[in-house]
C-alpha cells in the first residue's frame, strides 16, 4: 500500500531530515514510528499526505507516486487519508457535528448521507450527545475523539496519526488506542508516530525506528526501545 | 485513489457554500462587526459626498445653461435686414438656440422684471424706445465669448450683451470644482477599499489556521474560497444598509424642506426620485463589490499550498 524508495528530504534551510528511506507497508498493518525528537519522524509522516514533498526518491500510495501529483490534486489524495494530530486541529468555531461533516462536504456527499454517516461515527467515538458542542467545551480526550471521527468518516484505507496521545493523560490515551485498534480491525492501515513507551510495549505492533533521518530498526511486534 | 478533478460544482455544494458563508457572519461575531463597521463608515462618507457633488454639478450646469447672448438690433433695420441677420447668426455652428424678441416683448419683460414699479412704463407703451432683439444660446456655454465677438461684427447689430467677466470666472470655477470633486471621490473610494481590505485581512489572518485545517481534510482552494466570497458579499451588503438609510432619509428631508424655501432659480436639487434611489443602488453595489474584493483578495494569500 505504501512504498518508499530512496526517499530523502532536504529543507530549504539546508537541513537534511531524511537520508534514503526504503520502506514498505501493507494494507491493514498497524505501524508505530518511534525515535528521538528531531530524528525525522514528522517529516516521514508528512510525506505520506503530501504536506512535505520528497527532494529525492519516490513515495507510492496505492501505486501512485504522490511526489509527482499536481498541487491541485493534493486535496483529492487527502480525502483518502485520515489524519489525526497531537493538537487535534479542529475548527474552533464549528460545532463537533460540523467539524466531522466538513470531511464529507468536501467530497460533495448528499446532506442526507452526511447526517447519517456523521452520527454513526460520533456514536462510535461515543460523542453523539455532544454533536452541538464547540471543541473548546470538550476535554482533550473528547476533542481527539472528534478528530478521529473526522479522519474515518469517509472510510479511508489509510489513517495517519502524529503523536495522537501526546497531549493526553495515560487513561485517556488508552481510550484513544482502543478506538485505533477497532479501526485497524476493520482493515484500515494505521501509521502512528509516538513517544509513548507504554503504548508501544503493551499493544505490540510493527515498529519502525528513525534516527538521524535513517530507519535504524524495523521489526514486527517490536519494543519502543528507548528510555521514556 | 481517485485522480480525476471535479470541476463542476454540485447544486448541493452551492447551497452548502451559501449556508456556510452566512453562518460565518455569525461565527466570527465581532470580526464581522468590525468589517461591516468599516464598510458602513466609508460608504456614509461616499454617499454624502456623492450627493453633494452631483447636486453641485447640476447647479453649475443650470447656471451655464442660463448663459445667453442678447443682440440688440439697429433701430433703423427693416424686416429684410432682420431676417438677413438671423440667417447670418444661424450659420455660426456653435449656436444652438435663437429666438426673436420684438421691442414689445422686450418692454413687457422689462416691466415684469420691475414689478409694481413697472407700471411707470405704461406711458411709453405707445412710443416704445427699445430695440428689437435676438436671444442666442450656444451648444457649449464655453463658446459664448467667441460667438458674441463674432456677432458683434455683423451688420445691423447695435450692441451685444452678455456677462463677460462673470462667465469667464464661473466657467473656470466650475471646471476646477469638477476636477477637484472627481479627484476627491476617487481618493475616497480608494481609501475605503484600502481600509476595508485591511480590516477584512486582519479578520481572515485570524482564520489562517482554520484554512490550514480545511486543506488537511481535503478541501480544494475553490471549496474554501466560495464561503468567503459569500461572506464578503453579505458583509458588503450589510455595511451598505445604514449608508443607504442615511442617504434616503437625509435626502428626502433636504429635498422637501429646503426646496420650497430657496427661490434662486439655479439652486434646484436633483429630484428625490430617481436620484436618491440611484445613489442608494450605487452604494449597495460599491458595498457588495468591496466586500467581495476584500474577502477574496485576503483569502488568496492563505491558499498557497
Amino acid at each position: 500500500m505504501i512504498e518508499m524508495k530512496g526517499v530523502q528530504k532536504t529543507y530549504s534551510n539546508g537541513v537534511t531530515a531524511l537520508h534514503g528511506i526504503d520502506i514498505s507497508i501493507d494494507q491493514g498493518e498497524f505501524v508505530y514510528v518511534v525515535g528521538p525528537s528531531g530524528a525525522g519522524k514528522s517529516t516521514f509522516i508528512k510525506m505520506m499526505y503530501r504536506e512535505v514533498k520528497p527532494s529525492g526518491g519516490s513515495v507510492f500510495i496505492n501505486g501512485h507516486d504522490i511526489g509527482k501529483i499536481k498541487n491541485r490534486q493534493v486535496p483529492h489524495l487527502r480525502r483518502n487519508i485520515g489524519v489525526v494530530f497531537q493538537d487535534f486541529k479542529l475548527l474552533s468555531k464549528y460545532t463537533i457535528y460540523e467539524n466531522v461533516a466538513f470531511a464529507l462536504e468536501v467530497i460533495e456527499e448528499s446532506p442526507k448521507k452526511i447526517r447519517r454517516r456523521v452520527m454513526d461515527v460520533l456514536d462510535m467515538v461515543k460523542l453523539k450527545n455532544k454533536a452541538r458542542f464547540k471543541p473548546d467545551e470538550l476535554s482533550g480526550g473528547e476533542q481527539q475523539r472528534v478528530s478521529i471521527a473526522r479522519a474515518i468518516v469517509n472510510n479511508p484505507k489509510l489513517m495517519i496519526a502524529d503523536e495522537p496521545t501526546g497531549n493526553l493523560d495515560p487513561e485517556t490515551s488508552w481510550e484513544i488506542m482502543k478506538i485505533f485498534e477497532e479501526i485497524n480491525a476493520r482493515g484500515t492501515t494505521i501509521i502512528m508516530a509516538t513517544h509513548s513507551k507504554d503504548i508501544v510495549n503493551t499493544m505490540k505492533k510493527r515498529v519502525i525506528a528513525i534516527e538521524h533521518g535513517r530507519v535504524v530498526r524495523d521489526e514486527q511486534r517490536g519494543d519502543y526501545g528507548y528510555e521514556a | 485513489m481517485s485522480s480525476e478533478v471535479t470541476t463542476v460544482m454540485k447544486l448541493r455544494t452551492v447551497r452548502r457554500h451559501l449556508r456556510e458563508g452566512s453562518k460565518n457572519i455569525l461565527r466570527n461575531g465581532w470580526m464581522t462587526v468590525a468589517s461591516v463597521g468599516s464598510v458602513t463608515t466609508t460608504l456614509i462618507l461616499v454617499g454624502v459626498f456623492l450627493a453633494l457633488m452631483l447636486n453641485l454639478n447640476k447647479m453649475a450646469d443650470n447656471i451655464e445653461q442660463d448663459v445667453q447672448i442678447k443682440i440688440l438690433i439697429d433701430l433703423g433695420a427693416d424686416q429684410a435686414a432682420i431676417d438677413r441677420l438671423e440667417t447670418q447668426i444661424n450659420t455660426i455652428q456653435e449656436v444652438s438656440y435663437i429666438q426673436f424678441s420684438s421691442k414689445d416683448d422686450e418692454l413687457r419683460e422689462l416691466m415684469e422684471s420691475m414689478g409694481d414699479d413697472g407700471a411707470a412704463w405704461d406711458l411709453v407703451q405707445q412710443d416704445n424706445p427699445l430695440n428689437h432683439a435676438f436671444v442666442v444660446k450656444t451648444e457649449d456655454p464655453l463658446d459664448t465669448f467667441d460667438v458674441a465677438k463674432t456677432i458683434e461684427g455683423f451688420q445691423n447689430v447695435e450692441h451685444v450683451e452678455y456677462a463677460e467677466d462673470v462667465i469667464q470666472k464661473l466657467f473656470k470655477f466650475n471646471e476646477y470644482s469638477r476636477y477637484i470633486g472627481l479627484g476627491l471621490v476617487i481618493a475616497l473610494v480608494l481609501t475605503a477599499a484600502f481600509l476595508i481590505s485591511n480590516t477584512i485581512k486582519i479578520t481572515i489572518m485570524a482564520r489562517s489556521k482554520e484554512i490550514g485545517i480545511m486543506k488537511l481534510v481535503g478541501a480544494t482552494n475553490g471549496f474554501i474560497r466560495w464561503p468567503f466570497f459569500v461572506e464578503g458579499l453579505l458583509m458588503g451588503i450589510l455595511g451598505s444598509l445604514i449608508p443607504i438609510a442615511v442617504v434616503l432619509f437625509g435626502y428626502h428631508y433636504l429635498y422637501y424642506n429646503l426646496q420650497g424655501r430657496i427661490t434662486l432659480s439655479f439652486i434646484e436639487l436633483l429630484p428625490f426620485n430617481p436620484f436618491a434611489w440611484q445613489l442608494a443602488l450605487l452604494l449597495l453595489v460599491i458595498g457588495a463589490f468591496i466586500g467581495i474584493w476584500g474577502s477574496v483578495m485576503s483569502v488568496r494569500k492563505f491558499l498557497k499550498v
